[in-house]
Parts: structure tokens; sequence; C-alpha cells
């Protein structure tokens, strides 16, 4: 067991490194950025000096082993726009995007996991063809037009919720909502199937012919069985999560890191934007990391391997 | 064969509900211009924010007029255009990228195999909306380049579910009997495997197609997609926004449309995957 503790959190912080590394690049794919930086008509003598400055002058290579270095020390330079460290500025806004993305991923369990199970359980009756409908509903939505739709609905015409910001509980439930949706679809989607396979192996014969009820039937073999695939998906989604939450900040002007991270890339704030990206991947590598070692604890028999 | 094939898949009501959506999404992407009552470029100062059912000097307004008095149902059609294109397109570079990795990946375990998985691994855990907007902010927004971004961020899928079916075909007697043939490597992978993961791929594929519509329209929304003066159904919605308290049906027509053409096309890539490989129901995420 320790060993595949060790070998799985060896290629996490190996993936997070390949990580800085395409994001690094990516950024710098069009070129120098500088004049990204600088107002169009600025002197030359200006623009060799910032070049110099920022290390821009020297080899791609170079760059990226500075930036490594510096980063592994936590230091991600200065943001270009607010003149503050990029890394501070991110955490800071952490908590926000956390307290959202935990509400609407908290909002997709409640709704998926018992929609899932009875869609499965009752397979074929109106409460499956019901969970179906929802989930197609649910993964075909524009994510940022559901928003302006609840704002019109809400905000606009009943006048009973805040169309924007954040402070009170209240801020939360609409971006909550459209975060939820699309995950909600998919994990009620995979939980059925998940489920209905299970339902349909040998040792769920047994149980029925040893008489149990079919409640117990689903709750114990069956949604136990069906627990590992859900929660492989339940781990995947924290990071459409995590991606939707940039959409869903922007359309509410809730502050947290997705819309600092649209602002950045608005404002060509790069080392803003590498910092975010790898807050991001750091999180969403450690969750499968975790969803990973869970495995062990939820099927013995994986515990060997 | 191909009428058997069209009569099973619409014994379905809700695939046969998705073929008519899409169908005429697709009639009005490519005849759309001669269908349209207005110009969709036509402005009129005098007929701004209309509601639907308006009955201007030259005719009805379907769906009403935007901010600037343009007809909103005649952009929706030319808007179909876009959708379609960026999501098709889009879709045929990942199937393309992503297939090829995962036939390479899954026949040669060893080097390739490892080193894709790496690969889709690091970019499963860039969020991938970022690296798009990072990437359009860069290269700056234009129709093609938002496919080809689209096109080189999503091939990941293709090429998991692609590697891990060649895995298991590789050990059939048939790939070990061509092998002993002397049949070349790049051979095999085309005229031996190819053919048997091409189900697999069109089911991805065709639910691909719906999410790349879903992405174009984020990013067309946030200012980073098609240039602003091309309608699209993420562009209209935009500027709708900003008038969502006193003219609800700019923004939200355009997302209906949104709406719409996506659960046609999922409707249809279901019940693909129900009749082409009932396998892959465990395979999304």
């Amino acid at each position: 067991m320790a060993a595949f503790v060790l070998s799985r959190l060896f290629y996490a912080i190996l993936v997070v490194f390949g990580v800085s590394v395409a994001v690094f690049f990516l950024i710098r794919m069009g070129g120098d950025p500088t004049s990204l930086f600088l107002p169009p008509d600025a002197p030359v003598a200006e623009i060799e000096r910032f070049r110099h400055l920022m290390g821009f002058d020297r080899p791609l290579l170079e760059q990226y082993l500075a930036f490594l270095g510096k980063a592994l020390r936590g230091d991600f330079g200065m943001s270009l726009r607010y003149n503050e460290p990029a890394m501070a500025l991110v955490l800071d806004r952490a908590p926000a995007t956390l307290a959202l993305s935990g509400s609407a991923l908290a909002l997709s369990i409640v709704i998926a996991v018992p929609l899932g199970i009875m869609a499965a359980a009752f397979r074929g009756t109106v409460i499956d063809r019901a969970s179906l409908v929802i989930s197609l509903i649910g993964q075909s939505f524009p994510a940022f037009w559901l928003a302006i739709m609840l704002i019109l609905l809400f905000s606009e015409t009943f006048r009973i919720l805040p169309p924007s910001g954040r402070g009170t509980w209240q801020h939360l439930i609409m971006p909550s909502i459209v975060l939820a949706t699309y995950s909600t679809a998919i994990i009620t989607r995979l939980l059925r199937s998940s489920m209905i396979e299970v339902l349909q192996a040998d040792y769920i014969r047994t149980a029925r012919g040893k008489g149990l009820s079919e409640w117990r039937i689903v709750m114990k073999h069956g949604l136990r069985n069906a627990a590992i695939p859900t929660i492989t998906v339940i781990g995947l989604q924290v990071g459409a999560l995590l991606g939707g939450a940039v959409i869903t900040e922007e359309v509410f002007a809730y502050p947290g890191i997705g819309r600092l991270a649209i602002q950045a890339i608005a404002n060509r704030d790069f080392t803003v934007v590498q910092a975010f990206v790898i807050v991001m991947s750091i999180t969403i590598v450690t969750i499968n990391l975790l969803v990973d070692l869970s495995y062990g604890l939820l099927d013995p028999r994986m515990r060997k391997a | 064969m191909m009428s058997g094939f069209l009569k099973q898949f619409t014994e379905s009501y809700l695939a046969a509900t998705g073929l008519v959506i899409v169908f005429m999404v697709v009639i009005g992407a490519l005849f759309g211009q001669w269908l349209i009552p207005f110009d969709p470029d036509a402005q009129n100062i005098m007929l701004r924010l209309k509601p639907p059912l308006f009955s201007g000097p030259t005719g009805l307004h379907l769906l009403g007029t935007d901010a600037l008095g343009r007809d909103i149902f005649s952009r929706l059609v030319i808007g179909a255009r876009v959708s379609l294109l960026v999501g098709v397109a889009s879709v045929v570079i990942s199937g393309v990228v992503g297939v090829t990795f995962g036939l390479i990946a899954g026949y040669e375990e060893k080097y390739a195999g490892r080193f894709l998985m790496a690969v889709t691994d690091i970019q499963l855990a860039i969020p991938f909306l970022v690296l798009a907007l990072a990437v359009a902010a860069v290269v700056g927004p234009s129709l093609w380049n938002i496919i080809a971004i689209l096109g080189l961020t999503n091939w990941v899928q293709y090429a998991r579910v692609v590697r891990s079916e060649v895995l298991a075909l590789r050990r059939r007697e048939y790939i070990q009997a061509a092998h002993t043939m002397g049949i070349s490597v790049p051979m095999i992978l085309i005229r031996h495997l190819l053919p048997n993961v091409m189900s697999t791929v069109i089911v991805i594929s065709s639910l691909l197609v719906a999410k790349m519509i879903l992405f174009e329209s984020s990013l067309s929304f946030l200012g980073l997609g098609v240039p602003p003066q091309t309608p699209t159904w993420g562009t209209m919605i935009a500027d709708g926004r900003n008038y969502v308290g006193n003219a609800w049906w700019v923004a939200t027509f355009p997302g209906l449309s949104i709406f719409l053409t996506v659960i046609g096309i999922n409707l249809i890539g279901d019940r693909l995957r129900d009749m082409l490989d009932p396998r892959l129901r465990q395979m999304e995420g």
C-alpha cells in the first residue's frame, strides 16, 4: 500500500510539472509578449528595458527554468496589473471559489445520487425515463445562458435574489444551481448505468434468492459496488466544476479565482494566469489522487494491487 | 442496409425528434441566406428592441429585434452556420489527432502508451476553458483559430477510449496473423484496427459535437470566440445580457437555439450509442 501511495504521489507531481511546462509555453506561443504589456507607441529604449527586466530577451528554456526555480520557492512573479504577488492574488480569491464549487458539488450529489439509484432500481419505469430526460436536459444547457435566464427570472422579475456579487447565502443560490446542472446530469447517468450493471451480477441474484428485501439489496449490495465508478466520476466532475466556475463567476460577477483568471486573460496579466492554472491543476490532481487512494478503502481486492 | 439502419434508429421517438431538430438546423445553416426575411446585419435605430411578433414597416419581426434594430430570427438562422461549422470541424480535428494517438498508444504500450497517458493526465488537470481562453487571447479571435483550439484541446477522450480498445484487439488472432504475414505496423493499424474502433469513434464524435457547440458559444459569449461582427448564438446572448431587464427576448432566443440544437445532437448520439456500442455507456465523464 505504501509503495502504491508513493508511486501515485510521484506521478501526481510529474503531472503538475507537465502542466507548468504546457502553460508556460502555450502562453508564450504567440511570441514575445512585450507588445501586449506596453502601449503601442512605447519608445524602443523602453521596450528593451522592459524585455530585459522581464527576462524576455533570454532563450525560452532559460526563462522556463528561471520561472520553475522561483515557482518551487512559491514565487510566481508579480501581477503586471495589480502590482501584487500573483499567487497571493489567486489565493485571496480561492475561498470564494471553494464555497461556490463546494455548494454546487453538494447540490449535485444530493440530487444525482438518489435519482441515479431510483432510476436503476425502477429501470424502465416513469422514474427511470424522467431521470434520463432530466440528465439529458441538464447537459444541454449553455451554463452562461441558464445564468442569465435565472437572473431574468429571480432578480429582474421576482426580485428575490441578488443578481451578482458575494456576501450572503442568497448570493450563492443561483451560481450554485448553474454550476451544478452539468455535473448533476453526468453523475445521475453514470450512477444509473453502474447500478444497473451491478444489479445484474450473480451475487445480487444470490441475495434475492436468500429472500432479502429489494431495499436491502439495492442499498447494501448494489450501492456499495457501484460506489467506485461513482466516486471516480464525482472526482472527474470536480475538474469540470472548477472549469465551469470560471464562466459562472463571470456571469454573476462573483469574486472568485475564475473571474480573476478571465480578467487576467483580458488584461494579458500572464503571471496571474500561470499562478491560477497551477493552483487549479494541483487541486484537480490532489482530488484524483484521493479518489485513487479511496479505491483501496472501498474495495479490499485493490489493496494488494 | 442504410434504410434498415434509419428505420431502427427512428424506432425511438426521442432519437427521431433529435434527427428532425438537427435536420432543421442543418437546413438553416446551408440555405439560411435564402430563407431569412431580413438582412441579418441591417441596422435600424427606429426599430431597436422591438418585442417578438412586432410588425414593422418592412415586415414581421418574428422573434423581435436587438439593440441595433437587427432582426433576431434572421441572425439566429445565419448563426447556425458558425455553430455547426465549429462543432463539426473541431470534432474532425480532435478525432484525427485522438484516434491516431490512441491507435499508436494501444499498439506500442511501453513508450508511446505511457507517454500518451501522461499527456492526457496533464491535459485533464488544466481547466479546459482557461486553456482555451488563454490561447484564444494569444492568437486572436478568428473562426479557424477557435476550431483549431477546440480541436486540439479535446482529443483526449478519443485517445483514451481507442487505446483501451486496441489493447484488447491487439491480442486477437487475426492481428497476430497479419503480423506473421509480414504486414507493416501502420498497415495493421489502418486496415485492421481502425475499422474495428470506428463505431466507438462515431459515437464519441456525435456527443462531442454537442459539447463543442457549447464550448464555442461560451468562448464567443466571453468575446474570445469568432470576431464580434459575425452573428453567432454566443455573441447574441452576450449582446442581450445587457438588456435582460427590459428586452428578455434578445438573450433568450439564441440560448434556446443552442439548447435545442445540443439536445437534438445528444439525442442522436445517445441512440447511436445504444445501437452501435452499448459498452460505451460506462465511458463518459
